[in-house]
């Protein structure tokens, strides 16, 4: 990088003004995604700091990926996260119980080490680095996505098509794992059905008549005629064969009782103040 | 204000995300956890970019977004199936690998 660049990199007072603010918030988000109680207050405060550092990557001249962060990541993965949440329900929230004795007190000091460990490493040797900065060279913030793009297709070509290997089995071992067998209650198919059928293990081979099929009304009370003519008597069914009905009148003159108009007319009404009809009929 | 303060808060994020691994007990907190501290390491990455005034460390950390978001996809199916089964999303409740 040429001395120009060099010169060129320097924290402006806005970009600190940004990470003053967006900082803490990422930081405040993080401490309240670990020690928030719902298991959905926890996403949100995770979205929090997503975004906050899609911002501070944009500041650090990194548009795109500040882009794919916010797109890629608060925009999908969280959604995704907050689904999967609501599937498997939100009141399973963390069980008070400790099943290894001091467990949770042991992690917290052990992060603390942790933080004061990289703390002080990352600030006693970095402290005093020079920044070269991406704002002067080629690579800048105007060719950012030209020149990642240019950097993915030949030195990185190898990573990426392995990338695009990892998506397709993870897109198929989800397809796997999240696939529900229920074996609980195997369902017959077709053809299974149909063989059954023939066997005799059924009723009948057929299904059974509808009501009203080549009568003359269609009431579910209208028995189905047989083609020759006759009351096919399993096409009603058996509740309304149970519920007391009024018999017929006599027949109209010239019409002889296997005529399927005969079974149309003459016929009256269920009276309505019948009591013991109507609880038979509930029933 | 030098850059190094980026480095600064990716360290506290990853070290708040490492507390969270090890304190919470619920698998889906465990995994955004481990969401956080895969984007602190990518700050580092973009501020690391940007001091060697160099763009591989934005494709690296372009990558690593790649991978997190295979990772989830596989992961929350697993907390599914194991949902499926035991009716719990803790980690301490899956003990056995399977039924």
């Amino acid at each position: 990088m040429s001395v120009l660049a060099q010169a060129a990199d320097t924290v402006s007072t806005g970009e600190a003004v940004v990470f003053w603010i967006l900082g803490p918030v990422a930081l405040l988000g993080a401490l309240g995604m670990v020690f928030a109680r719902n298991a959905v207050h926890s996403a949100l405060m995770l979205v929090l700091t997503m975004l906050s550092l899609g911002a501070l990557y944009m500041v650090q001249q990194a548009p795109f990926l500040g882009f794919v962060q916010i797109i890629v990541y608060t925009g999908a993965v969280m959604m995704l996260f907050l689904f999967v949440l609501m599937l498997v329900g939100r009141d399973s929230s963390d069980s008070v119980v400790e099943v290894l004795r001091g467990q949770r007190l042991t992690g917290l000091l052990l992060g603390l080490a942790l933080a004061v460990l990289l703390v002080a490493a990352v600030g006693r040797t970095l402290v005093n680095v020079s920044s070269v900065g991406l704002a002067g060279g080629n690579a800048g913030s105007g060719a950012n996505v030209s020149g990642l793009g240019a950097l993915v297709f030949t030195k990185y070509l190898f990573a990426f098509e392995l990338t695009s290997a990892l998506l397709i089995t993870a897109a198929l071992g989800a397809m796997v794992l999240a696939y529900s067998q229920s074996r609980a209650h195997d369902k017959r198919g077709q053809r299974a059905t149909v063989t059954a059928r023939l066997r005799g293990e059924h009723d009948r081979i057929s299904p059974l008549p509808g009501p009203g099929v080549f009568a003359t009304g269609n009431s579910v009370a209208v028995p189905a005629l047989l083609p020759d003519g006759s009351v096919a008597p399993e096409s009603v069914s058996a509740i309304i064969d149970s519920t007391p009905v009024e018999a017929f009148d006599a027949p109209h003159p010239g019409v002889s009782q296997s005529d399927a108009h005969a079974l149309t007319g003459g016929r009256k009404a269920l009276p309505a103040a019948d009591p013991s009809a109507e609880t038979e009929d509930a029933r | 204000m030098t850059p190094t303060y980026y480095l600064l808060l990716s360290a506290l994020l990853f070290s708040i995300g490492a507390v969270g691994v090890l304190v919470r007990r619920n698998a889906i907190v465990v995994f955004m956890c481990i969401e956080l501290m895969l984007n602190s390491v990518n700050l580092t990455l973009v501020t690391f970019a940007r001091i060697n005034g160099a763009l591989d460390g934005q494709v690296i950390a372009f990558f690593v977004m790649v991978v997190a978001a295979a990772e989830v996809v596989v992961g929350l199916a697993i907390i599914m199936s194991i949902f499926r089964t035991r009716r719990t999303a803790s980690v301490d409740d899956a003990n056995l690998l399977k039924y």
